[in-house]
């Protein structure tokens, strides 16, 4: 499982082909086809409304587009429902964070542990025995996502009461916990002062270097988007508008045009 | 001590058993509603449905005899001398499962993402079904349930407080209805056994997920259609519990369906989202109720039991909407 970073292979981890999706007669996306590489991390960008966060919601199964098709891992995917797809190994975070904000971060941690989790509700109830084995297995895990995100002394803490930033972090750290193949992304540093969205950055590249996790992120920070990814696709008015490295793509004329604006630097 | 004081503390005692056979029925409104958002107005009626079931297996009743009869002009009413009650108990408990899976199945698979209100209705309406079928399948006659739970009053507590009043003083010690101590004492276990449950387990802390947020439970894999079978049947034997301590004490009767009316007071007082507010709600309710009827009961013509806890949820819906246990509302703007 563990990748470095210049083992971006060519294979596709999900091609998405012709993905068309409206609400009545609101149309979200129009015949976007992308792929995402094993190993990389892609970057989806483009103005408020250019449908990125529906592209996700796509992906990871809480919309479902009336033309197109979503390959994983070599096989076309049927419609999911999200629980489905999260079973599947696709993990990830919500522009506005949706942790269970009563629990601590070690419960949240732990839910993200579930679909690994097998004894059954007897077992369960009886706690002893293989349960507890298994529980403390799991926790095992953890406590290593916990120490990798440095987030040791909230572990006890309800989510709800932490800061905006540590939640998004907290956030990551469910998804990580769940050995996801496929990590998405929504706007993982959106609201974060700088000191903060160097951490999450660095996070990014690591847990993308260490697990070798493929990674989409939606992210309107330009020069964070530069940095972290290896390709991007940029989408306006939900088409598509480019797709490549992040040098081309700034260099885009169209891009320029549509996205960046004034800043031609 | 005075008579009095010990007439008090007499009250007290009973108000507080009374409480907990209260919380009992709260207890089912809170699991479904933790979990879901739907108040379940079915829940009263699921107690009764149990409670008859439990008889019917019992004392071994063929299911829809009437109806069997009426059709074919037999007249059977009993397959058999009926089974234990430890077997009944457990074929009563396999049936509120099956409910569960059915009522998703039909039901509430059709009304996810519906509007509060919308749940609500359906829920009224599972609740006329079920006193129907019921009706239909058990018939509607007044039943006696006996689990072999002792009952009646205590004769070794009212010896015990006989001594405490003054010598010579015609005092005959505190009533206390042993069934209402193994009340007490069974839904101690219960929430003790729910909460170890929910905390410590995965699929307990699958539930939590649940009730805490919906769609994030979702992301991390965990199905909502499982989660609200498991949360249905759970409910459905907190109502067989409730089912069988209220069936012990006043027989199993359909006015059984309508102590869920006496659970939202307790509701209100707890808050709709609080294992332990239920338990606390009821008590509170139980020995208010108590305790208004004996001081001030005797001033405006007694039958105070009847309305006194829907004051106080009201006073309290004026004061602490969000209930004593109960997660208050925060918008953040």
């Amino acid at each position: 499982m563990v990748n470095t970073m210049e083992s971006t292979t060519q294979t596709p981890v999900m091609e998405l082909k012709n993905i068309s999706l409206s609400f009545g007669g609101v149309k979200a996306l129009t015949d976007i086809s992308f792929d995402i590489r094993e190993g990389e991390i892609r970057a989806l960008i483009g103005p408020n409304g250019a449908g990125k966060s529906s592209m996700l919601n796509v992906i990871s199964g809480f919309y479902h587009p009336q033309i197109g098709e979503v390959w994983f891992k070599g096989e076309k995917r049927p419609p999911m429902k999200p629980y489905q797809v999260a079973r599947q190994g696709v993990a990830r975070t919500f522009q506005n964070i949706a942790l269970f904000k009563g629990m601590s971060t070690i419960d949240n941690l732990m839910t993200g542990r579930i679909n690994h989790m097998k004894v059954n509700l007897f077992w369960q109830a009886l706690w002893k025995g293989p349960a507890e084995r298994e529980e403390i297995a799991h926790r095992e895990r953890v406590e290593h996502v916990i120490d990798f995100l440095e987030i040791q002394a909230i572990r006890k803490t309800p989510v709800g009461r932490l800061s905006y930033g540590l939640q998004k972090r907290v956030e990551l750290g469910r998804a990580l916990a769940a050995d996801a193949q496929l990590l998405l992304l929504d706007e993982p540093m959106a609201g974060m002062n700088l000191e903060e969205k160097e951490d999450m950055s660095r996070f990014i590249i690591d847990v993308n270097e260490e697990f070798g996790t493929t990674i989409v992120l939606i992210e309107h920070d330009m020069s964070v988007v530069m940095d972290l990814s290896d390709r991007v696709v940029v989408l306006d008015y939900g088409r598509k508008l480019a797709d490549g490295e992040p040098e081309a793509v700034r260099n885009d004329p169209s891009v320029i045009d549509a996205y960046l604006g004034v800043s031609h630097d | 001590m005075s008579i009095g004081l010990l007439n008090v503390i007499e009250i007290i005692l009973n108000g507080l058993m009374t409480g907990v056979m209260y919380s009992l029925v709260a207890l089912g409104f809170v699991l479904i509603f933790k979990a879901s958002g739907i108040f379940n107005y079915a829940q009263g009626v699921m107690a009764l449905f149990a409670a008859l079931t439990l008889v019917g297996f019992q004392t071994g009743q063929i299911p829809f005899s009437h109806l069997i009869n009426a059709m074919f002009g037999t007249n059977v009413h009993n397959w058999g001398p009926g089974l234990p009650a430890v077997l009944a108990i457990i074929l009563t408990i396999g049936v509120m499962i099956g409910f569960a899976w059915l009522f998703e199945r039909l039901v509430l698979k059709h009304m996810v993402n519906q509007e509060p209100i919308i749940l609500f209705m359906t829920t009224i309406g599972l609740a006329y079904f079920m006193e129907g079928f019921g009706d239909l399948m058990w018939g509607a006659d007044i039943k006696a349930l006996d689990l072999g739970i002792p009952s009646g009053g205590s004769f070794w507590f009212e010896d015990i407080t006989k001594t405490w009043a003054a010598a010579g003083s015609d005092y005959w010690g505190m009533y206390i209805d042993v069934l209402d101590v193994w009340a007490a004492g069974i839904a101690v276990v219960m929430v003790l056994a729910l909460t170890l449950f929910s905390q410590y387990t995965r699929i307990g802390r699958a539930l939590r997920a649940v009730a805490d947020d919906h769609q994030a439970a979702m992301t991390v894999g965990i199905s909502l259609r499982t989660i609200w079978v498991i949360v249905w049947s759970i409910a459905g034997v907190v109502a067989l519990v409730a089912g069988i301590m209220w069936g012990s004490k006043s027989g199993v009767q359909f006015s059984l369906s309508l102590i869920a009316l006496k659970a939202l007071p307790v509701l209100i007082l707890g808050g709709f989202t609080s294992i332990p507010g239920a338990i606390i709600g009821g008590m509170i309710i139980g020995v208010g109720e108590k305790l208004f009827e004996y001081s001030i009961g005797p001033l405006i013509g007694g039958a105070t039991e009847n309305w006194f806890a829907y004051v106080l949820a009201l006073a309290f819906l004026l004061f602490r909407p969000q209930g004593l246990f109960g997660e208050k509302i925060i918008e953040r703007v």
